[in-house]
């Protein structure tokens, strides 16, 4: 292996629908412009987006899947977030 | 007028005929896979071109030719583009000079004939426009990504630089088509494009630390017609279907 | 199918691993929960996906070559559009591919290395030649279709960052049969040349086409564990037999005849019951004596080497760029 490595970056994109930036994947590039240029061609061919971000991979930071359960679980017993815990008469219609 | 018209945009459509097929080739080709999918796109961007002023030309011809016709089945002889176009793709750094020169010219082209009284002149132009500021960007980027990358990049891209540069004088050339049609409202003077095209040259080779060449002899020829040698083979290849098969449906 | 030579390589047996958290992971396949990159998963499955998912992605970029031979003759400005986003195409699936298995520790410099060195397989369908512009309409109708077949229960696939590229893939290849057997239908309508090219397309391209499946459920050693593990949901054989049966139809549509004598429609069961494949032929070019192996292998070695010296000037600018500006936030400062 002599060939240096290009780095890793993730490209998000916003689609034409309103939503939020997504992840749809990565690319290599050297620099920054290059990112963005190849996550133009690669990722938009079928007119799926009107921006984009790309962020170095090595910059994103994780959390630990292994703490799943201490970051996660303890909202699953707040069922008093969620609307259908509450009992409201059929009459009074719909809230 | 309308020889005149059917000139003019029969040399737009081999323009973008011609370098969508030198593209083409670099297709599983590239120096990195990102690179193979981005010359991909400009080289489709440009097949579309040729496409819809093709088939502005063979109506405009009224002969009941059509886009594949007059792409397929014309001779060496008969062809109008430029000679820059059909350069071949050399290294990636003759491909980006070829690239920049073109673009750098089409983008405020295209701009331009948005303008045209021709209707659908500038609606082609307006589609053609963006895809122009797209590849000046991919062109001008790279260019100065090579020269100012390693010693050996440089001195590619600058040898690719200078190789090419004596095929830029045509983009320019105006003769009696074209005067005619300027006078006409419909095309571009391409004299008046001149300074903003070596200003961005300019620009972005100074970026790339390499070195505009002297104006020097310009080639000429290939609005008539007299092209390459190489361009015949580009034919060969391109239109082999068309002349194995005469008048099949594909 | 894209991984055919998976199947035949023996499995290593792994080191001994905690037996509590193989029986924790298998639990999570079978609640059929994910897999994602950062979580624990035994070195087998890691060692099994990178095999499975880069020679997926080799299959797809060295795919690009047979078809890629005619883009420069397409018969028509429309079908060289079709050709060249459907080439292209080829090209964002293995790079999707390759990210996904970049996930799991390996760079693509490591996997393009293992392709260029000839230590990695890709779909034996590929060192065959095109040699006619209807061998363009065989490929994306037995080619496309067979990795269709294939493609769509992976995006099931137990492993997130796999299963996610090839929905991206599925979604963006249904237009890769559909255009091959458009062309396939406008030759055989336009003329008995035509016709004669696209039966000859399909003589070539059938048997290497039901070999894309790999060897038969008999003789495929991996299946098992693949299956429990959720990277392949259906077998060989079970998948071909799909294709088999989807494609015989169309070819009788195009007024086609399947190269295969044997070949009938058993009412009872429903399928086409079809002869046997030729399974020397099989190993013959996967191990890299097939008619174009070498051409392949050469065309990807040249293009990787033509291109060093952009990649070096690429990263060699970058660098440059960052250390200016990095002196400039100095000086500023």
């Amino acid at each position: 292996m002599t060939e240096k490595t290009t780095p890793l970056w993730e490209v998000f994109i916003r689609s034409r629908t309103g939503m939020a930036h997504r992840h749809c994947g990565s690319v290599h590039a050297a620099d920054a412009e290059m990112a963005l240029q190849a996550a133009r061609d690669v990722y938009t061919r079928r007119g799926e987006g009107l921006s984009i971000w790309v962020v170095p991979s090595a910059e994103i930071i994780a959390s630990d899947p292994s703490e799943k359960g201490m970051l996660f679980e303890p909202t699953a017993s707040k069922i008093y977030r969620h609307p259908t815990f509450y009992e409201i008469p059929e009459d009074v219609g719909n809230m | 007028m309308t020889d005149a018209l059917f000139t003019y945009v029969l040399r737009l459509a081999d323009d973008a005929a011609i370098l969508s097929q030198r593209l083409g080739e670099w297709c599983g080709h590239a120096p990195t896979l990102e690179e193979d999918i981005g010359l991909a796109n400009v080289a489709l961007d440009h097949v579309g071109q040729a496409r819809a002023l093709y088939s502005y030309a063979a109506e405009v011809e009224g002969k009941g030719r059509d886009e594949d016709q007059l792409c397929f089945l014309r001779v060496e002889r008969a062809f109008r583009n430029c000679l820059l176009v059909e350069q071949p793709n050399g290294d990636f750094a003759q491909t980006i000079a070829r690239q920049l020169f073109f673009s750098a010219f089409m983008l405020p082209f295209w701009e331009k004939l948005t303008g045209s009284s021709d209707a659908t002149l500038a609606a082609i132009a307006a589609k053609a426009e963006k895809e122009a500021a797209y590849h000046l960007r991919h062109a001008s980027e790279w260019t100065i990504r090579l020269g100012d990358g390693t010693a050996e990049s440089q001195r590619r891209m600058q040898e690719a630089i200078d190789l090419l540069w004596p095929y830029t004088g045509e983009l320019f050339e105006a003769d009696d088509t074209v005067s005619q049609l300027v006078a006409a409202g419909i095309a571009v003077d391409p004299q008046g494009l001149r300074a903003g095209w070596l200003a961005t040259l300019s620009r972005v080779l100074e970026e790339a630390t390499l070195t505009l060449p002297a104006q020097g002899w310009m080639q000429t020829g290939g609005r008539d017609g007299r092209h390459s040698e190489s361009f015949g083979h580009l034919l060969s290849e391109m239109q082999y279907m068309q002349r194995a098969y005469p008048g099949r449906n594909w | 199918m894209y991984t055919q030579a998976l199947n035949a390589r023996e499995t290593e047996t792994s080191a001994p691993e905690d037996a509590e958290r193989l029986a924790a992971f298998q639990a999570r396949i079978d609640a059929e929960e994910k897999i994602e990159p950062n979580d624990w998963m035994p070195a087998a499955y890691r060692k099994t996906l990178v095999r499975q998912i880069s020679q997926h992605a080799h299959s797809e970029i060295v795919g690009m070559l047979p078809e890629g031979n005619w883009i420069s003759r397409a018969p028509t400005l429309k079908r060289k559009a079709a050709l060249l986003a459907k080439v292209q195409d080829e090209g964002g699936h293995g790079l999707y591919l390759y990210s996904a298995a970049e996930t799991l520790g390996v760079s693509r410099e490591e996997l393009t290395e293992q392709l260029l060195s000839g230590r990695a397989k890709y779909s034996s369908i590929f060192n065959y030649p095109t040699l006619t512009w209807a061998d363009i309409g065989a490929i994306g109708w037995l080619v496309d279709g067979a990795a269709i077949m294939n493609q769509i229960p992976l995006c099931r696939c137990s492993f997130g960052p796999y299963a996610r590229a090839m929905i991206r893939v599925c979604k963006e290849e249904s237009f890769h049969q559909r255009q091959g057997y458009e062309l396939l239908l406008e030759m055989c309508r336009s003329s008995e040349e035509q016709k004669a090219m696209v039966q000859d397309a399909l003589d070539r391209w059938w048997w290497p086409s039901l070999m894309m499946f790999g060897p038969s459920d008999t003789h495929s050693t991996h299946s098992a564990q693949s299956m429990a593990w959720k990277i392949k949901r259906f077998t060989n054989d079970e998948l071909r037999q799909k294709f088999v049966d989807a494609t015989v139809p169309q070819a009788h549509f195009l007024g086609l005849t399947i190269p295969d004598e044997k070949l009938a429609f058993d009412a009872e069961s429903g399928h086409w019951t079809f002869g046997e494949i030729d399974w020397d032929e099989f190993s013959r070019v996967i191990a890299g004596d097939g008619p174009c192996n070498r051409e392949r292998l050469t065309a990807r070695q040249k293009a990787h080497e033509a291109g060093a010296w952009v990649r070096e000037a690429a990263l060699a600018h970058a660098e440059k760029r960052a250390a200016r500006r990095a002196a400039a936030q100095v000086a500023a400062e």
